[in-house]
């Protein structure tokens, strides 16, 4: 019998943490099958967040340190000062990138620093439970937007590829989603993309990954895969948004 | 050879002869030479400067580059020192070493540049969040510099722990001649615990998140445990003058040396005072001070704040002696002379006591 | 035996290096010395100062809130540190820029025109090393002959093309002293 797919060996035997419907299974099975394919498992550093991702050290069998929350693209930056010859990227929530870590992301993409930033949005601070994350949506109805997200009081939604497009220093940015099958081979790729770059010495990459997050949204599973398409992609397009040649 | 330096430019010469391969520093007076002095001197040594956009990115990119293995600095003073202590509970949680530099200045809130010893506390207390310790080592001269610098290198590899340089605004901006002949480079250590990749080894990796509360307990006392043996092996202090002391002075960093300078008139006078000028401010040198309790009843305290080392003093003599205490919050240096009118009037004060305990 | 100055003027008059040779040479000969500059805004602000410290044994404090030398290089700084300066001490002012009419009676005036003195000598820039030349042929603090026979040490490899005239400033400052 054909093998059309296994579990990639770099995946941990271990149950995730994350509730049903949530993207980051994905998004981590993801990472460990281009790690495995491209054949860096022994270069791979991972610097993990504050917030659902914080346990990837127990799913991946790559090298993982732990970052406080936000600072994840600076401890980036002393690994790979130290290690320039090893692949390191920070997976940062949107809470972790947009909000409490803007100047660490920020700036090493200005300065770019060869890593990549795994960025995954799904509107909402997940761990804490549901509270307003920088990137929900105007309307949205989260803990602590009761009534919905309100321009005037919150502000408005950040569009982390958007701004850091107008960085010199970035190399590749791209946004995807992991809501429905076409879109998880496509994260895939843009995934693998951004390591090349960076084994290629092209400078700061950053994929953008919207990823559901029903439980906090107060959605059944499917609904939440069709709410990215419908709603969330239509203030977070999907696309590549800078790709400098190499 | 000696050379003119000011302490700060001294400091990062002595870093990089002790092995410093990564700085990382934000501007912020009166350190700023330190930064400087790095970013000119690490890429002739080989190794990395970066100027980070926060003192939090700063202590972070300590934090990474440790991790990946190599010895690292920051330095800062006063506000941005507030900002790495989030980073530094982080290191000592991880038990990843670093040197962390503090030239005090006069605070709270923006303060002033000028120099101050107002962040013992902050120190030798931990500092961020989490029931911690970091070694604090407090040099009193530019010379003193290349022995402290490499001592807080060795002590942060030997005990995988951040350790505190705690200097101030008059050290590092002062020069004084120094030379680094007698530097000695301290010994590497092993670092199999560092993230490499995982290369012809299983993965492995760093983190403090302790979900199960037995757990957590453990890891807080195995960090105790190290705690402890630093205390009890690493004690570090310089003693003056005390064999005849009936009256001892306590004193560190700048403090010690305006100290010094008033002791020497009050020996003139032939007034029997002694110093204790302790270079750990954590471990504290609490047996030291207890064992000057047998024979010495009056210990007289004396820092650029407004009483903070005299707690660990009073903690020491565990209520042997008398403490006389003599504090200014920073900026303002008393003269070694008006320290010996003051510490002359204690001085008197205490031989007209008729109840102290005669040595 | 402990002496402390503080060297005073306007930013662009060379006072901190007037201070830092002055250290440097004190150190070539075996001195105990500090140096500590005014720091921070003051330096931006446009005076400048720095204290220096030379003894024959350790220096406690390398502040110098009661000086026995004070040179002031311009107004503003002799306003300032005048009051400094210990009961009998030596206040050197350039007279080029600073009266002295309002100095204190206790003290010891130096009254050096170094802007003149420099002129002649085709440099407006080494007034400060005239000014040095005359402090050390006033004040007891460091051996002229050793800070001569040093200079090109004590000035670095930056400042060897200005060697010469260094020196011939230095001697001008001390001979202007002598008379």
């Amino acid at each position: 019998m054909k093998t059309v797919y296994a579990r990639p060996k770099l995946l941990k035997e271990a149950d995730f943490h994350y509730c049903p419907g949530c993207g980051h299974g994905i998004i981590n099975r993801l990472l460990m099958e281009v790690i495995e394919e491209m054949d860096l498992q022994g270069d791979a550093i991972c610097v993990a967040p504050a917030g659902c991702g914080m346990l990837l050290y127990n799913y991946f069998e790559i090298d993982v340190i732990e970052s406080a929350h936000g600072r994840g693209a600076a401890v980036a930056t002393g690994i790979k000062r130290v290690r320039p010859q090893n692949l390191v990227f920070s997976y940062q929530g949107d809470g972790d990138l947009a909000a409490i870590g803007t100047a660490e992301g920020f700036h090493a993409a200005n300065r770019g620093e060869n890593i990549t930033v795994i960025f995954v949005n799904n509107g909402v601070y997940g761990m804490t439970g549901g509270q307003m994350a920088p990137t929900t949506l105007l309307d949205q109805v989260t803990t602590t937007t009761p009534t919905g997200r309100d321009a005037g009081l919150a502000g408005h939604p950040v569009r982390i590829c958007e701004v850091f497009s107008q960085l010199d220093g970035t190399s590749y940015l791209e946004r995807v989603a992991v809501n429905r099958p076409a879109a998880v081979v496509k994260a895939k790729k843009a995934i693998k993309k951004a390591f090349q770059r960076q084994v290629d010495g092209a400078g700061f990459s950053l994929v953008e990954i919207l990823s559901p997050c029903p439980v906090n949204w107060k959605m059944g599973t499917l609904e939440a895969c069709e709410w990215i398409d419908e709603v969330m992609v239509a203030h977070f397009p999907l696309g590549v948004f800078k790709e400098v040649p190499c | 050879m000696r050379q003119l330096m000011s302490g700060n430019a001294a400091l990062g010469e002595a870093a990089v002869l002790s092995g410093c391969t990564h700085y990382f520093g934000y501007p912020i007076t009166p350190q700023n030479e330190i930064t400087e002095y790095m970013a000119r001197r690490m890429p002739g040594a080989g190794g990395v400067f970066i100027q980070s956009e926060s003192e939090i990115a700063a202590i972070n990119m300590v934090l990474g580059a440790s991790a990946a293995g190599a010895r690292t600095m920051t330095s800062s003073s006063g506000p941005g020192m507030s900002l790495k202590q989030e980073g530094i509970s982080y290191l000592v949680a991880d038990e990843l070493p670093a040197v962390i530099v503090n030239m005090v200045r006069g605070g709270p809130g923006m303060g002033s540049i000028a120099g101050a010893q107002s962040d013992y506390f902050q120190a030798t207390r931990g500092g961020g969040h989490g029931d911690y310790r970091t070694v604090v080592l407090a040099p009193a001269s530019v010379q003193e510099l290349t022995e402290v610098v490499p001592m807080a290198f060795d002590l942060a590899d030997k005990y995988r722990s951040p350790v505190i340089i705690l200097g101030d605004g008059i050290l590092g901006q002062m020069m004084e001649p120094v030379d680094f002949d007698g530097l000695v480079r301290p010994p590497d250590y092993d670092k199999s615990w560092a993230l490499t990749g995982a290369k012809g080894r299983p993965a492995q990796s760093i983190y403090s998140l302790i979900f199960d509360v037995k757990l957590q307990e453990e890891k807080n006392w195995k960090l105790q445990r190290k705690f402890r043996l630093i205390e009890q092996d690493e004690v570090r202090y310089e003693t003056y003058l005390v064999d005849d002391a009936e009256m001892i002075v306590v004193a560190y960093g700048i403090g010690a040396r305006i100290a010094r300078g008033a002791i020497k008139r009050l020996r003139d006078e032939g007034k029997k005072v002694g110093m204790i000028r302790p270079i750990t401010l954590w471990p504290f040198p609490m047996k030291a001070l207890r064992e000057l309790a047998k024979s010495v009843t009056d210990f007289f305290v004396f820092e650029l704040s407004a009483g903070q080392m005299v707690e660990d003093v009073r903690l020491a003599l565990e209520g042997e002696g008398h403490i006389h205490f003599y504090g200014r919050p920073g900026g303002v240096v008393p003269m070694p002379v008006e320290l010996y009118r003051i510490i002359s009037r204690h001085y008197y004060q205490a031989h007209a006591d008729g109840d102290r305990k005669q040595p | 035996m402990l002496t402390k100055a503080i060297i005073s003027g306007s930013g662009g008059q060379g006072v901190l290096s007037m201070g830092s040779t002055l250290a440097t040479a004190a150190m070539l000969e075996g001195r105990y010395v500090t140096y500590l500059p005014s720091y921070g805004v003051e330096v931006r602000g446009g005076t400048a100062n720095c204290a220096v410290a030379v003894s024959d044994e350790e220096i406690a404090s390398p502040v110098a809130s009661s000086p026995e030398v004070v040179i002031a290089m311009n107004q503003p700084s002799f306003v300032r540190f005048q009051g400094a300066l210990q009961s009998g001490g030596l206040l050197c002012a350039n007279s080029s820029l600073v009266h002295t009419e309002t100095a204190r009676s206790d003290i010891e005036i130096l009254a050096v025109p170094t802007s003149e003195l420099a002129e002649q000598l085709g440099s407006i820039k080494v007034a400060n090393m005239i000014m040095l030349g005359a402090l050390v042929r006033a004040s007891s603090m460091i051996s002229y002959d050793a800070m001569v026979e040093n200079l090109a040490e004590i000035l670095g490899k930056g400042r060897a093309k200005l060697l010469d005239l260094n020196k011939r400033a230095l001697a001008v400052g001390h001979d202007y002293t002598k008379d």
